[in-house]
């Protein structure tokens, strides 16, 4: 049948597509953190972990850490880890308790960028 | 002695190059608004310029008034010229089967086009764009339904995430919402004593992302496949304002859901008609769609010219 055979040349043109494609970098989403986004954590953390979907340049990849009030609280630039280039790690100042902003800006390793932020909150 | 790679006097390479890369990434990315990402729509337009390809786009539609049921196979390619400027590309093939009548098969017309972003805005998660498109007539099988004349339709795109909210609704943050609204200019006023109106075209897409959901408000701890998957609701709606057709809407709702991955997402939605006009019982359509910018960012993947 007609249809089938268009259906076909559809799928087989699809998969050269993937097939052709060189190895594909793509934007680095944020795939998890911890302290996790929006979580409440009882002690304060000692940094900010955050793991992405793709390798990140560390020469442009930034986080930055605020409280409530606007004022940085990291401790020190954002890393990121030479082992697995994935992960970006920034040092935090002691905590005192109350609800942190951590606002991030990726490369990765193809150029492409993304932007995020999300809070987490230290318990009383 | 070897020098350090960036020394004092050349640290000012950093931002600088930092800068020259972000602008052009910016240009690059597909369906990007400051912290939002927006999906490849399947019914409705997207609101963003973008190398990108949906291949293919399988749509069983609703049964029609005659009783008549139609399968398509279609196909968009839309391409950068510019960071800001693409030119679009689709095309159906039909399989139309009508009890009691002949199959009728074949391509249904080409259709081209032309985008130009005017803002995307990343503080408020917006964009919007401008379009010309293009139906042309005598481009297909008239049997299965190519037109005989061509069509032009203006067509302004626009996309917002609500990621702006306040803080005391963040459930509501991963909201997004797309829509089209374009006017339809036959060029020729009736075909075989058929008329062909005037009308206006009018599409919205809801949107409620669980990456957005995950990596910005609140982290569920909801897995794969899930954790990368938009559900949606879109629907369009074409009104016709004169020969004799006004006010006849025909359109469809088309609840569904688009998992997105990184260089490829896939879509399926069910096709429920708002009318009678629009046909009875129910369709569904599925979608294969690639991001070019990141499949070939090195060649079909990147504008055609930087200016």
């Amino acid at each position: 049948m007609v249809s089938h055979r268009i259906i076909v040349a559809a799928a087989v043109l699809a998969g050269a597509v993937t097939l052709g494609a060189p190895t594909a970098q793509a934007h680095a989403f944020l795939d998890h953190a911890s302290p996790a986004v929006g979580s409440t954590v009882p002690t304060a953390p000692e940094t900010v972990t955050m793991w992405f979907t793709q390798q990140l340049e560390p020469a442009f990849t930034t986080a930055t850490v605020t409280d409530a009030s606007g004022n940085t609280v990291d401790a020190g630039p954002a890393q990121v880890d030479p082992k697995d280039p994935t992960e970006l790690r920034v040092p935090l100042k002691k905590l005192p308790p109350g609800t942190y902003t951590v606002a991030w800006h990726a490369l990765s390793v193809d150029t492409h960028t993304t932007t995020g932020h999300f809070t987490f909150t230290v318990k009383p | 002695m070897r020098s350090p790679p960036f020394d004092g006097r050349c640290r000012w390479l950093i931002p600088a190059a930092a800068l020259m890369i972000a602008q052009i990434d910016d240009a690059l990315a597909h369906g990007f608004a400051g912290d939002r990402f927006f999906p490849a729509t399947i019914l409705t337009d997207d609101p963003f310029v973008a190398d990108e390809m949906s291949l293919p786009t399988l749509t069983l539609d609703p049964t029609q008034s005659d009783g008549s049921r139609e399968f398509d196979i279609g196909s968009d390619l839309s391409m950068l010229i510019t960071p800001n400027w693409d030119f679009t590309l689709s095309s159906n093939w039909a399989h139309i089967h009508t009890p009691g009548v002949v199959t009728q098969t074949g391509f249904q017309g080409l259709t081209t086009g032309t985008q130009y972003q005017l803002f995307i805005n990343a503080e408020h998660e917006a964009m919007a764009l401008a379009a010309l498109d293009v139906t042309w007539g005598n481009t297909g099988n008239l049997a299965a339904g190519a037109p005989a004349f061509t069509t032009l339709s203006p067509t302004f795109d626009f996309g917002k995430g609500f990621g702006d909210l306040p803080d005391s609704v963040p459930w509501l943050r991963p909201f997004a919402l797309t829509g089209n609204l374009a006017l339809n200019f036959p060029t020729q006023v009736e075909t075989q004593g058929v008329p062909n109106p005037n009308s206006f075209f009018y599409g919205f897409a809801i949107e409620y992302s669980i990456p957005y959901l995950q990596s910005q408000v609140k982290d569920l701890g909801i897995g794969p496949p899930f954790n990368r998957m938009i559900p949606l609701v879109e629907f369009a709606l074409t009104t016709p304002f004169n020969r004799g057709q006004s006010g006849m809407t025909t359109g469809t709702v088309q609840p569904g859901i688009i998992w997105a991955g990184q260089t490829f997402q896939v879509g399926a939605e069910m096709i429920i008609p708002t009318n009678s006009l629009s046909g009875h019982g129910i369709g569904g359509v599925v979608q294969l769609h690639f991001y070019l910018d990141d499949l070939f960012p090195n060649s079909i993947g990147r504008p055609i010219s930087q200016w």
